[in-house]
């Protein structure tokens, strides 16, 4: 596992790199042919009896995989907001939360799923430009009351909302083109006559594992090959040194904003056609975001991939395999991570 | 802090009006005859409540305005008392309830609280600033889904009712009266204590080390046991104040320690002021009167709305909550009297 910033991060570890990467190189070599093995060959009757059955087993590990996609989608906002202005947007599950609402009601009244989903970024993209030029600037520099003011924003929002749309369960409907099961390659077990039974999937879980996966990509890319993107690592760097370079940090922040907002506001609607949308879920998602950020490290995109991959992994298999514990597994992980790597696995010390 | 030195080094006899404070003297006259003037409804859950709900702001306040901890899990911590007297005393969910009498069920939950207080601390001073409060939300918001889910030890979503206050002395201590004068003396004693300890050797440190982390570990400070021992001390408090919730409610439940109710303390402590230890009470004073009769006028529905909006206003035009307002606009003269700490405790 070679991360691109692990190596510009520590220049001197570059002449004994070699060997450790190396190293690094049989254990992930190792551990893929773990996996495809798990994936792919029949288990034998022992493997069944210590992980229920491979159906299960995999099943957890693709809704965590998909969960973990979604976790993501959340997360990279609140890590990019967090990582370029310091501040701690507490309200991240409202604005997922509030996504998720509109997408809906767009969904319904036009009859077009896409149209739901660009909405969902688009208004909280406008939502999350507001909020930064109205309150967030008027606190700069302030981290403990930016926090408060977005905790104070979270409370009426989560209030303003049940209000809207009541207490109701809404189910955001999927097109046709995306719905319906599909059948994946892992053979989960022989029939008496030797037919292979394969495991099936829904369709759409795996197309919210590949968006997230695409918007991942995309946001590396414009992190780090376009200009605002090099801004934005400028700015996560030294902001005072950025602004004193002749960029607008304001404009940028507004941005960043806007992006983490709209990211938020997607992953409701994708999420929200998923899984479903009710009060509560906007809690449920902050607290996913934080221990992603904190697990994966504050401000970096990568480690906000690897915090997802973790805890939806560790949430899905943790339902199957200890049911009503899968909370304290999350918050293990946690704390183990901040124990022996308290600024998160791919986080900076400041 | 030269304040401080002043008021301890300064003229060395004071008599005890004025050590006091004549608004301490004040204050403490009128809740003692409180129960003269209010009915039962506004000695108990005007009264009691605020008490209880200003004691779990107090831990929080020590740990922020003293510590820079700005923690969201003081809620989880007086749950945890809570839910420990439920299990190890009596209730009628017929689940554990082993029946112990309540002067050991008490002070245990009061010093699990503690413990559990000070491992949180110790997990979040491994970060500092601003992570402590991501930290502390993501604890109390895992506790709260955690008590949720599981039945064997938390009995699920119902959590434990029938938890009944004890009978001791001849007396029935959720009696209005009795449940007032427990609460203010458990109130007042935790008051005191914060107050007497931000000036004690371990207070000053502690501010100390929220001004200059780094200066006192270079001068042979041992930062994190001086924090997690805050941690260990506010649990105290907030455990106390659990218990007292825990007879007032005659029940507890996942709902009591959801991340609502840990956001309202926290709204408590800085509607109040996180400068001097009475702010978490003013803070909860005005809270529970919201709360209470904010219903009247926006409706049950809205009270969040309202809160809300009102805690953006305190944050928005006074950092230092109520208390803050008041030192802008109170008369000069009385203002050693009352200002009787170090300043810039804010956080």
């Amino acid at each position: 596992m070679s991360f691109p910033d692990s190596t510009d991060r520590d220049p001197f570890a570059a002449s004994s790199g070699m060997t450790r990467r190396q190293g690094w190189g049989v254990v992930a070599l190792l551990a893929a042919a773990v996996l495809l093995w798990l994936f792919f060959a029949p288990w034998p009757a022992w493997l069944n009896a210590v992980l229920l059955s491979k159906k299960a087993f995999l099943s957890a590990v693709l809704n965590g995989l998909t969960l973990a996609g979604l976790y993501f989608l959340v997360a990279s906002g609140f890590t990019l907001v967090f990582g370029l202005m310091r501040n701690v947007n507490l309200a991240h599950g409202s604005l997922y939360l509030l996504g998720a609402y509109i997408g809906y009601e767009v969904a319904n009244w036009t009859g077009y799923w896409l149209l739901g989903v660009a909405a969902g970024f688009v208004v909280l993209a406008v939502v999350g430009l507001v909020m930064q030029v109205l309150v967030f600037r008027r606190l700069e520099g302030d981290d403990l009351r930016q926090t408060l003011v977005t905790i104070g924003i979270s409370i009426v929002a989560a209030d303003l909302m049940l209000a809207v749309w009541t207490g109701t369960t809404y189910q955001i409907l999927v097109p046709d083109w995306l719905d319906g099961a599909v059948k994946t390659p892992f053979v989960t077990a022989y029939r008496s006559n030797g037919a292979a039974v394969f495991l099936t999937y829904p369709f759409y879980r795996l197309v919210v594992l590949a968006v997230a996966i695409v918007i991942g990509i995309g946001l590396w890319l414009m992190l780090n090959k376009t200009r605002i993107g090099m801004m934005i690592r400028a700015g996560v760097d030294d902001r005072e040194m950025l602004s004193a370079s002749g960029a607008n940090v304001h404009v940028i922040f507004a941005i960043v904003f806007a992006l983490g907002a709209g990211l938020a506001g997607l992953a409701g609607v994708v999420g929200g056609s998923a899984l479903s949308v009710a009060p509560g879920e906007d809690v449920r998602y902050l607290l996913a975001s934080l221990v992603v950020v904190i697990v994966g490290g504050m401000g970096s995109i990568t480690g906000a991939a690897i915090g997802a991959l973790i805890i939806g992994l560790a949430e899905q298999i943790g339902l199957v395999y200890f049911p009503t514990y899968g909370v304290v597994l999350t918050f293990i992980i946690m704390v183990v991570v901040l124990a022996i790597r308290p600024q998160g696995i791919m986080g900076r010390s400041q | 802090m030269s304040n401080v030195a002043f008021s301890e080094t300064g003229p060395a006899r004071k008599n005890w009006v004025e050590r006091l404070g004549i608004g301490h003297i004040l204050l403490a006259l009128f809740l003692l005859i409180y129960p003269l003037i209010a009915s039962d409804f506004f000695l108990t859950t005007i009264g009691g409540y605020s008490m209880v709900l200003g004691m779990i702001a107090l831990s929080l306040m020590l740990l922020a305005g003293y510590g820079g901890m700005v923690s969201l899990a003081q809620m989880t911590i007086a749950g945890i008392a809570a839910y420990v007297i439920a299990i190890f005393g009596e209730n009628n969910s017929n689940v554990h309830g082993f029946g112990w009498p309540w002067w050991i069920a008490a002070p245990l939950g009061i010093f699990l609280a503690a413990v559990f207080s000070a491992l949180f601390g110790w997990i979040a001073v491994r970060t500092e600033g601003i992570y402590t409060i991501m930290i502390t939300l993501a604890i109390a918001t895992a506790a709260f889904y955690f008590a949720q889910q599981n039945y064997t030890l938390f009995n699920g979503f119902p959590g434990y009712s029938g938890l009944r206050a004890p009978e001791a002395f001849g007396v029935y201590w959720r009696e209005p009266v009795p449940f007032y004068y427990l609460c203010l003396s458990c109130a007042v004693i935790a008051y005191a204590a914060v107050l007497y300890g931000s000036r004690s050797t371990f207070g000053l440190t502690l501010q100390a080390i929220r001004d200059n982390p780094r200066r006192m570990r270079a001068i042979g400070y041992d930062v994190t046991a001086h924090k997690v021992f805050a941690w260990f001390l506010a649990g105290i408090i907030a455990g106390t104040a659990g218990v007292l919730l825990a007879w007032f409610n005659g029940r507890i439940s996942p709902g009591t320690i959801s991340v609502g109710p840990a956001i309202n303390i926290l709204i408590i402590a800085i509607i109040g002021g996180l400068r001097h230890p009475i702010g978490p009470f003013v803070g909860a004073v005005v809270v529970v009167l919201m709360q209470t009769f904010a219903i009247d006028i926006v409706g049950a529905e809205r009270f969040n709305t309202l809160i809300g909006l009102f805690f953006l206003v305190i944050v928005f035009i006074s950092p230092d909550g109520i208390l803050g307002l008041w030192d802008r606009f109170k008369p000069a003269p009385d203002r050693d009297s009352w200002h009787s700490r170090p300043d810039g405790t804010g956080v």
